[in-house]
């Protein structure tokens, strides 16, 4: 059944928009093309930061940094490998898509690090920059306690990602 | 310049704790390999990231927007007073929460912005705008595409089975993070 839900979607979408008398292909040639904008405008990070990444596994310093602060994550049940993400997610989203990308090939992608790697990387944002961003726009100064409230979505977000996969997933 | 100071961080770190493992000729080998898995990574996600990405155009040309919206209707009006006396920063509002659920983050930004100067009131954050900002950091999205793309770049069979499991966690992070602004908007009275 759920072999036909991604080919279905394909479908339903199509039919929809074909009844509604809007030209289907030419929105998806669009959106297709944005998707690409889009990774353009990430190829050069992606690769300086998977530079970085992979000098930190190599050097050891990814297993120091998950090794001392395993006993934090182990309480809360988050997965301790996956603490460089956790640490760099709110700050860049190309650095934790590398990140999260590399721990989903080191340990598999159908592994529960991988799966948890990929429901955080899913399901949070880039808090810093979306702040900056919005904060900048409309001209606020004083931002009061968005900070710390956009903080403790993103750390429920991580303990959801752990125990939903492992609940999902067992 | 905060991604200057990470990446000399990020290789100065690399170079001392090699030094210290011993784990020189890993550290070299590393530089270039890493970069040319950037670019692997990059082209072996494009597929997928394009046809969702036009996929998710096309959810929204058929009108899942203004279906979502009439279902968001009230809680967002809860969440935002503002918008019962504002039609268009109701637009505005539930066109954004839109765009991050079909994970447009273009389209969602401008959208978010131009809500966030309608609620606007001096240089000092409202009740409201932080709950915008905490809905925006959240993220809830229906189709991770670039994740899912990742997944399958690195030959995952099925990228998208992780879809419950972010739904729930994106569901959790965001309530609960609405729930800390409502308890901090309650403390803290400046």
């Amino acid at each position: 059944m759920t072999d036909y839900l991604v080919p279905g979607i394909l479908f339903l979408t199509a039919a929809l928009a074909l009844r509604r008398k809007e030209n289907a292909y030419d929105i998806l040639l669009g959106g297709a093309a944005e998707g690409m904008k889009l990774l353009l405008t990430i190829i050069p990070a992606l690769i300086l930061l998977l530079t970085a990444v992979h000098m930190l596994r190599a050097s050891g310093a990814a297993e120091l940094l998950s090794q001392w602060l395993s006993p934090v994550f182990s309480r809360f049940g988050i997965p301790p490998e996956t603490a460089m993400l956790v640490l760099v997610r709110p700050i860049s989203g190309s650095a934790a898509l590398a990140v999260g990308a590399e721990l989903m090939a080191q340990y598999g992608v159908d592994s529960p690090i991988g799966r948890t790697a990929a429901v955080m990387l899913g399901s949070t944002e880039t808090t810093f920059y979306t702040i900056s961003v919005y904060f900048g726009a409309a001209g606020i100064q004083k931002t009061r306690y968005t900070v710390p409230a956009a903080l403790f979505a993103d750390f429920v977000g991580f303990l959801a990602a752990s125990w939903s996969v492992r609940l999902l997933f067992p | 310049m905060l991604m200057s100071w990470i990446w000399a961080g990020i290789t100065g770190l690399s170079i001392l704790c090699a030094l210290l493992t011993g784990q020189g000729n890993a550290l070299s080998g590393a530089v270039m390999e890493g970069a040319q898995a950037g670019l692997t990574l990059a082209i072996s996600m494009a597929g997928s990231l394009c046809l969702w990405s036009g996929v998710c155009a096309l959810m929204e040309a058929v009108g899942i927007t203004q279906r979502l919206s009439r279902l968001m209707k009230p809680v967002l009006g809860r969440l935002f007073p503002s918008t019962r006396q504002d039609p268009a920063l109701a637009r505005d509002l539930s066109a954004n929460v839109c765009a991050n659920l079909l994970g447009l983050g273009n389209a969602a930004t401008p959208l978010g912005i131009r809500a966030a100067k309608r609620l606007k009131r001096g240089s000092t954050a409202t009740d409201e705008l932080c709950r915008l900002i905490v809905l925006n950091t959240a993220s809830i999205q229906l189709i991770p595409a670039s994740v899912a793309a990742v997944r399958s770049a690195l030959g995952c069979r099925t990228p998208f089975d992780i879809l419950p499991a972010v739904w729930l966690t994106s569901a959790l992070s965001a309530g609960l993070g609405l729930c800390a602004a409502w308890l901090l908007g309650k403390v803290c009275r400046l």
